[in-house]
């Protein structure tokens, strides 16, 4: 029997990594996701795992050394956050047109400047379309899981892509609870050995890298593309595997109340349990609101997304990223574009907040709620609006 | 001749060529020779990590290859990191029993400016943590691949698309950055220079390189005559003169201990500055002033060596 121990998200994640038998592990501090990289150097240090830990001069070698590593079929982790995801960015995308089987960890922050250690998801936003598989956990025990589900699917046959696990930070990355921590012989059932299959070894060499002259870049981004879109079959696969051997569910998008709904709140991450306690308030007083939470960010879950919705008059997004002189919070824009073609769709509302660890209340919940129906209603000339800002 | 060559010349060096030909280069290109030699030097039992520039466009356009060993390219500045992850990765899949006991050498490539300039963090790092690889450093001493700019690494008084000869400037401004002093200081066990005009030594230094345990680097000069405006046919003289008159001599440093290669009288520099279109422009005084400073550099590394 798994036993249930209390846990801290970024100690969740590196139980993980550890019941993963990883085989490289490179790590470079920044808050709030140093306590992942700290604890898998103590399992290192203590014979616990046996893995090439790589302590690197900068997040951009961090990910360089994971291409590497994972070129020779090693199974490969890093974490990372805010500045130090932006410092990797061109080498993301060479990670999944290369179609490396890499898995990350984010414990989510807002960028400089003003300097903030504190949570948002202005990182993650910056690397939207590096050709990642993206999802968000809500709490320790989703985050441990979704570790065994990231390398589970990165690495079949079918994806051979790179998987980005994102965590809030400090908001899940630094508290601690309850977590059941999988049995070694239930992940050994689950995720098999990593078979890469073209490794660079001079017994079969092969040619990584080369460059794409005009006639062939777009066909070489065609099948990736291809390959990615593809990619949903083995994640929806991945999590009913993992429902058959650990018994806990996972989907692309959580509902929470939504069966009667006329307005939805949407959020992705933690915040999602604070949401929901002021979904059942509004409850109390008769009104019809109900939570969307999207897990799997990319591929983006159009069908589940389009489906849940259907029903609902106002949909209030909350994001906790600015997307200055855009058309509104990332989010809440992918939104808006995959429902514009649907007959019956609801308002969408872009909200942001919760910007630089400023805390989202049930209180600030309720009054999102009511103020998208008022600007449904009503109408606004703005594309968004921020919630919370000190006049 | 080339009968001559085949029945006399493969007792001294492999026929194999593990950087096949057919690449893109340009004709007298410096910088393809001196790999090929590397590659014949180390063998197949090797994965070669390159960085962006010349080699790795003329040798890869999809879905061509001159590569006959395992090989891969990422980005301009993280060679030295990938070669790192390279080299974990097989280290703890053998120790794993996940694939065969054997030794692969793990070899990063990249130009002067993947080197000396922008891949220099990168490069540090993976020479500090003692990986066991051994880096060649292909310079011809500028960013070649996009046009001849300048580098950290183009010598005084060339001029380049960046650092133009022109009436108010000599082109470069600054001194060439020493590459192999930065490596020295890491304390790694092997550093040397080579170059592919003196072709068996230069196979020998890639072979120590590739011997010792841990990390071990090799400045190459290599003469790219399309940067340099020099004629096709005089590559390998050039490079050689550039050993000759002392502007690159030729040495190792293992375990920190010095030792000249090739120590002959030194021709003047200008017998090797005034071959070369890069220098047309330099008057008389400004190479005096080259000389000097290539007598004084010269004597510097002759004191090292006698230690
Ligand atoms: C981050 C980044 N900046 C700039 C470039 C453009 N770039 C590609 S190759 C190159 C020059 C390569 O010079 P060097 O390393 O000396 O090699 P060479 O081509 O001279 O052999 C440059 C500037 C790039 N690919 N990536
Ligand atoms: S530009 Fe110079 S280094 Fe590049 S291929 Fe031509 S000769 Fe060689
Ligand atoms: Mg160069």
């Amino acid at each position: 029997m798994a036993k249930k121990i209390g846990l801290e998200g970024s100690l969740a994640i590196s139980e993980a990594v550890k019941l993963s038998n990883t085989d490289v592990v490179a790590a470079y501090p920044i808050t709030p996701q140093t306590h992942i990289v700290e604890s898998l150097a103590e399992m290192v240090a203590n014979g616990e795992l046996d893995a090439e830990y790589v302590p690197v001069e900068s997040e951009h070698s961090a990910m360089s050394v994971c291409l590497g590593s994972s070129a020779t079929g090693a199974r490969t982790f890093t974490a990372t956050a805010s500045q130090g995801l932006e410092l990797m960015h061109e080498v993301l995308y060479v990670a999944s047109s290369m179609r490396l089987p890499i898995v990350m960890a984010v414990a989510n922050r807002a960028l400089s400047a003003p300097l903030s250690v504190w949570g948002d998801h202005s990182d993650v936003m910056a690397v939207r379309d590096v050709g990642w598989i993206q999802v968000f956990a809500e709490n320790a025990q989703e985050a441990h899981d979704l570790v065994l589900w990231a390398f589970r699917v990165g690495e079949d046959p079918d994806a051979l892509l790179p998987v980005m696990l994102n965590i809030d930070g400090f908001n899940l990355s630094h508290v601690t609870e309850p977590v059941l921590l999988n049995e070694q012989a239930d992940v050994d059932k689950f995720l098999p050995v990593n078979r890469y299959p073209l490794p660079l070894h001079p017994d079969k060499p092969v040619t990584m890298g080369a460059f794409g002259p005009p006639f062939i870049y777009t066909e070489a981004k065609k099948a990736q593309e291809v390959a990615f879109s593809k990619s949903k079959d083995v994640i929806m696969k991945g999590w009913d595997e993992f429902e058959q051997v650990f018994g806990r569910k996972y989907s692309p998008i959580e509902t929470y109340k939504t069966d009667d709904a006329e307005t939805l709140l949407l959020t992705m991450g933690s915040l999602s349990e604070t949401a929901s306690l002021a979904v059942d308030n509004m409850r109390d007083q008769g009104k019809k609101v109900g939570l969307l939470r999207i897990r799997l960010w990319r591929p983006f879950p159009f069908t589940e997304l389009r489906k849940a919705v259907a029903n609902t008059k106002v949909l209030v997004v909350l994001d906790r990223c600015l997307s200055i002189g855009g058309p509104g919070g990332p989010v809440a824009s992918e939104i808006r574009s995959a429902l514009y073609d649907q007959e019956k769709r609801p308002k969408v509302v872009s909200l942001i907040g919760g910007l630089g660890g400023r805390d989202v209340t049930p209180t600030d919940f309720e009054y999102m709620v009511n103020r998208g129906v008022e600007i449904a209603e009503k109408g606004s000339d703005a594309e968004y609006e921020m919630i919370g800002v000190r006049e | 001749m080339t009968q001559e060559f085949i029945k006399f010349g493969k007792r001294e060096i492999t026929m194999d060529e593990p950087f096949a030909p057919g690449h893109r280069g340009c004709i007298g290109c410096g910088e393809a020779l001196a790999v090929r030699l590397a590659m014949k030097a180390l063998g197949r039992d090797v994965v070669i990590a390159n960085a962006t520039g010349c080699i790795e466009i003329i040798s890869s356009p999809l879905p061509d290859t001159s590569w006959q060993v395992p090989w891969i390219h990422t980005l301009f500045e993280n060679t030295a990191a990938v070669a790192s992850g390279v080299e974990s990765g097989l280290k703890v899949l053998q120790r794993k029993g996940r694939i065969p006991q054997k030794h692969v050498d793990i070899v990063a490539i990249g130009g002067d400016g993947a080197t000396a300039d922008i891949g220099i963090q990168a490069l540090s790092g993976a020479l500090e943590r003692g990986h066991d690889f051994i880096y060649l450093c292909f310079d011809n001493e500028a960013y070649m691949n996009t046009g001849i700019q300048r580098s950290s690494a183009t010598p005084y008084g060339a001029s380049t698309t960046t650092a133009p000869a022109g009436k108010t400037s000599i082109g470069q401004q600054t001194q060439k950055k020493n590459m192999p002093a930065i490596a020295v200081a890491h304390g790694i066990p092997y550093v040397a220079t080579a170059s592919p005009s003196f072709p068996f030594d230069m196979m020998e230094k890639v072979k120590k390189a590739a011997d010792v345990e841990g990390p071990a680097y090799v400045h190459i000069l290599s003469v790219c005559d399309t940067g340099w405006r020099t004629p096709t046919n005089l590559s390998v003289t050039i490079g050689r003169l550039a050993v000759q008159t002392g502007i690159f001599p030729l040495y190792e440093v293992e375990n920190g201990v010095y030792k000249l290669n090739v120590d002959k009288d030194l021709k003047p520099v200008a017998d090797y500055l005034k071959k070369q279109g890069r220098f047309r422009h330099l008057s008389d005084d400004e190479i005096q002033k080259i000389q000097d400073r290539v007598t004084e550099e010269y004597a510097k590394l002759k004191a090292k060596v006698a230690g």
